[in-house]
């Protein structure tokens, strides 16, 4: 058996599919437009991606614990839309602890839905998408939101400023990944989510209270929701009632991409960040060789499916079994 | 037998894995109208001997033939095609379809269109059915049968082949006594019609009373095969674990302790119903009864996991509310649960995190686990419940189902509980590390625990147990000791007989 035959590919392919094909689009990319690895488009990549992979570290708790999260694209939208609004109407040192925590009781709420009711997440959060897109645009009465006065406030330093000479989005970004990825390490909650997500009946016989477990991952969900919310806001001072739409989908393909399994129990912090990085390398690629940003909407899709597949071969071993 | 041409023979069989020599060179064969017993621990390469033999797993060398002619099995279907029929433990129906559409699943046949022909179907399953002498019609939904008659359906799906060997995969895992009988009327006749069966099997009494040889595999390889008329079970598990086992009856040779828990005609609407019952410390107390009779769902009761509709908890003398498993543990009543893979691990993380899962919110550094003490606690409890893993990042799933339970035993005894019960200890564990189990249970009485055991199966209460609540029907209708136990009187305690051989009781 010196030779490779048909199987050994496969297999070799099913469990380091999704490395492979990042090296293949990234050799590509650069072959086709050098200024791929250009310092400042590396920098450019990490600066865009900041505010999704903010949110993507919320919804790798979300997805660890066995659940979804598809509510977060028009979660954002509300926390940017009444965020900008109460700026003009409380001042930016209370409009922002506002905004948290109208964001944190729509996440209460998913929570207790799909914590202590037990109702299937997937349905919830695709109706909290819905539902909150509404919310939004009530609040708004549908109009777009600015700030008045875009030089006289010092809220645009979240979006805008840099500390230590590293803007700021990204410095929030590696803050906040810092800060969850140990808490889902080390602590006993963290340890507690894996449980819940690996085996939720396994998880009740030791005694964790699994309803607690599900409903604080969807708070971190939505506290990083806010803190993007907030991203955004402050990086463009203004906002359509739509800004988030469609980030759902993308913020799920970074977590995927990442090895989170949709299944629950198994991901971590620092893969969701490498997925966030490969997702956004990939859409900038896609840019830079020429291609329209709505082929981006097809490109995510794909990346989905392809990391979904690659998740279950990776588990057998082989690219497709008869049995499933 | 001798001079006949074995339906089914495995010559020298060789399968390897990265790292582990599963089978190394098994031969073993089966005859025509011949009951072949394969047994053998967990890990012994029964498993992938059946996945060769089904071709799931290609051999890395030897050969297998059917009535003496090689024949490569290139995938499951062929198996069948080739007569070598597969009745497993997990059963693959289609609960939703009728019982005639299960059997023919695949191979419904046909009129013009592409027509389903349901009158021959239904027809052909008939004729099927009859031979199995079952109480269900082929237009029966298979979702409505019990487990038992979901297994007639499994069978009658491998008369529809020309079978020249039947694989029986633990058959009787989840049967009662009864169904049981049925099951080997049904394999004496396949035998009769002269089909080769080998019968895969932990339970001694059912290897000796159904078959007529016996092989025994141990680490991959073939430790020898017997007939069963001039064999034993003491020699049989000799040979599948290289030792003698001890079955012999087990009561305290130590003092009794206070009253742990105390049960008050306790009743949970008709699951079970005014039921009463104590355990001292240092006691074992068996559960003994069918499925159904209420045993499981009384320690769920004690776990947290059901509200009595009536009645009294008391432990310590404390008369007690316990509403959740989380109230449970913290009262010191541990829960080793029946389905081991579903309710008691976590099969995708590792030991030691398995095994200080309850207990995480205690084992604390600042804010952080204290990953030392974790692994200070496996250590402990991995040397003194003698498990064999490589070490303590093995994940779970990847252990025997004898050190599975041991990491769940394990899990609770780190948290030195008032009262363990243990549910169905050793299903689906090999006869080595069953014994483990039993004499780790004893221990524990030494050391002063209550333990309440409950179980299916007579011999292990009886070898475990000091004292013996027999339940039938949600209800406990005799305790014993174990001085006035016998197998007659327990039988019919759980059967609703009463002890004289009288009238039924309910």
């Amino acid at each position: 058996m010196a030779q490779l035959t048909k199987s050994d590919i496969g297999g070799f392919l099913a469990r380091q599919g999704i490395l492979v094909a990042f090296a293949v689009f990234i050799i590509g990319f650069t072959l086709a437009n050098p200024r791929f690895l250009d310092p400042d488009n590396i920098m450019g990549v990490i600066r865009s991606s900041a505010i999704l992979g903010v949110m993507a570290l919320g919804v790798t708790f979300v997805v660890i614990s066995g659940n979804l999260d598809l509510s977060v694209g028009s979660m954002m939208s509300f926390s940017t839309i009444v965020v900008l609004d109460l700026h003009d109407k409380l001042g930016p040192t209370l409009a922002i602890p506002a905004m948290f925590a109208m964001t944190l009781c729509l996440g209460a709420l998913i929570g207790f839905l799909v914590g202590y009711l037990k109702l299937n997440s997937l349905i919830v959060t695709l109706g909290m998408l819905s539902a909150i897109h509404g919310l939004t645009l009530t609040y708004s009465g549908g109009k777009n939101m600015d700030i008045a006065d875009k030089e006289g406030t010092w809220f645009s330093v979240f979006g805008q400023g840099d500390a230590l000479g590293i803007p700021v989005p990204i410095l929030l970004f590696v803050l906040l990944a810092a800060f969850l990825g140990i808490v889902l390490a080390k602590t006993p909650f963290g340890r507690k989510v894996y449980a819940v997500g690996g085996n939720g009946v396994a998880a009740t016989f030791s005694g964790i209270r699994r309803a607690r477990v599900v409903f604080t991952c969807y708070l971190a969900s939505a506290f990083c929701v806010a803190t993007a919310g907030l991203l955004q806001a402050s990086r463009s001072m203004g906002s359509q009632n739509t800004v988030g739409q469609g980030l759902e989908l993308e913020v799920l393909a970074a977590v995927i991409l990442g090895g989170a399994s949709l299944l629950g129990g198994s991901g971590t912090i620092f893969k969701t960040v490498i997925g966030v990085l490969m997702l956004g390398f990939i859409q900038n690629g896609l840019l830079l060789v020429g291609l329209q940003f709505y082929v981006q909407y097809v490109v995510t899709w794909v990346i989905i499916i392809l990391a979904v597949w690659l998740d279950i071969a990776a588990k057998r071993g082989t690219l497709w079994s008869p049995i499933a | 037998m001798t001079g006949q041409t074995p339906a089914l023979r495995l010559e020298g069989i060789v399968k390897t894995f990265p790292g582990v020599r599963a089978l190394d060179g098994v031969s073993f064969s089966v005859m025509p109208g011949e009951v072949h017993a394969l047994m053998g621990e967990n890990g012994a390469g029964k498993s992938t001997l059946m996945k060769v033999l089904g071709g799931i797993y290609q051999p890395d060398a030897g050969q297998i033939l059917i009535e003496e002619a090689p024949t490569v099995m290139a995938s499951p279907l062929e198996a069948k095609a080739k007569g070598v029929v597969f009745i497993h433990q997990e059963l693959s129906l289609a609960d939703e379809l009728s019982v005639a559409e299960n059997v023919y699943l695949g191979e419904l046949p046909r009129k013009s269109f592409g027509r389903v022909d349901w009158d021959r179907l239904y027809a052909d399953t008939e004729r099927i059915l009859d031979r199995l002498k079952v109480g269900f019609t082929p237009q029966t939904l298979v979702g409505d049968l019990s487990i038992a008659n979901k297994q007639m359906v499994e069978i009658a799906r491998a008369l529809t082949v020309d079978a020249k060997a039947v694989i029986f995969d633990e058959p009787t895992a989840s049967l009662t006594d009864a169904e049981k009988d049925v099951l080997f009327e049904v394999i004496a006749d396949l035998k009769a019609r002269n089909v080769g069966i080998i019968y895969i099997s932990h339970r001694m009494e059912e290897i000796f009373r159904i078959t007529d040889r016996v092989s025994v595999l141990r680490d991959g390889q073939h430790t020898g095969t017997a007939i069963t008329a001039d064999t034993n079970e003491e020699a049989v598990t000799q040979m599948m674990i290289g030792r003698k086992l001890d079955l012999s009856r087990n009561v305290a040779h130590h003092e009794l302790g206070d009253v742990a828990l105390e049960v008050r005609n306790l009743s949970c609407g008709h699951l079970y119903k005014d039921v009463s019952f104590k355990i001292r410390r240092g006691e074992v107390v068996g559960f003994y009864g069918l499925v159904g009779a209420g045993r499981t769902e009384i320690a769920e009761t004690l776990f947290g996991l059901r509200d009595p509709s009536a009645g009294q908890i008391l432990l310590d003398g404390q008369a007690l509310r316990i509403t959740s498993p989380t109230d449970a543990i913290e009262r010191g009543i541990s829960l080793v649960p029946e389905d081991r893979k579903g309710q008691g691990l976590v099969l995708g993380m590792n030991c030691r995190d398995n095994m200080t899962l309850p207990q995480v919110d205690d084992l604390k550094a600042g804010p952080f686990v204290a990953e030392g003490a974790e692994v200070a606690i496996f250590d402990q409890y991995r040397d003194r419940l003698d498990i064999r893993t490589p070490g303590w990042k093995q994940l779970v799933g990847n252990l025997s189902g004898g050190n599975q339970q041991k990491i769940v035993i394990g899990k609770w005894l780190s948290m030195h509980p008032n009262v363990l019960i243990v549910d169905e200890p050793t299903r689906g564990i090999d006869v080595g590390s069953k014994s483990e189990i039993h004499n780790l249970i004893r221990d524990l009485a030494a050391q002063g625990y209550a333990v309440i055991v409950i179980s299916s199966e007579m011999p292990e209460v009886l070898h475990v147990a000091d004292r013996i609540y027999a339940l039938f029907q949600g209800r406990i209708t005799r305790e014993f000791t174990s001085e006035d136990v016998t197998e007659d009187s327990l039988v019919r305690a759980i059967s609703g007989l009463a002890d004289n051989g009288g009238a039924q009781v309910a």
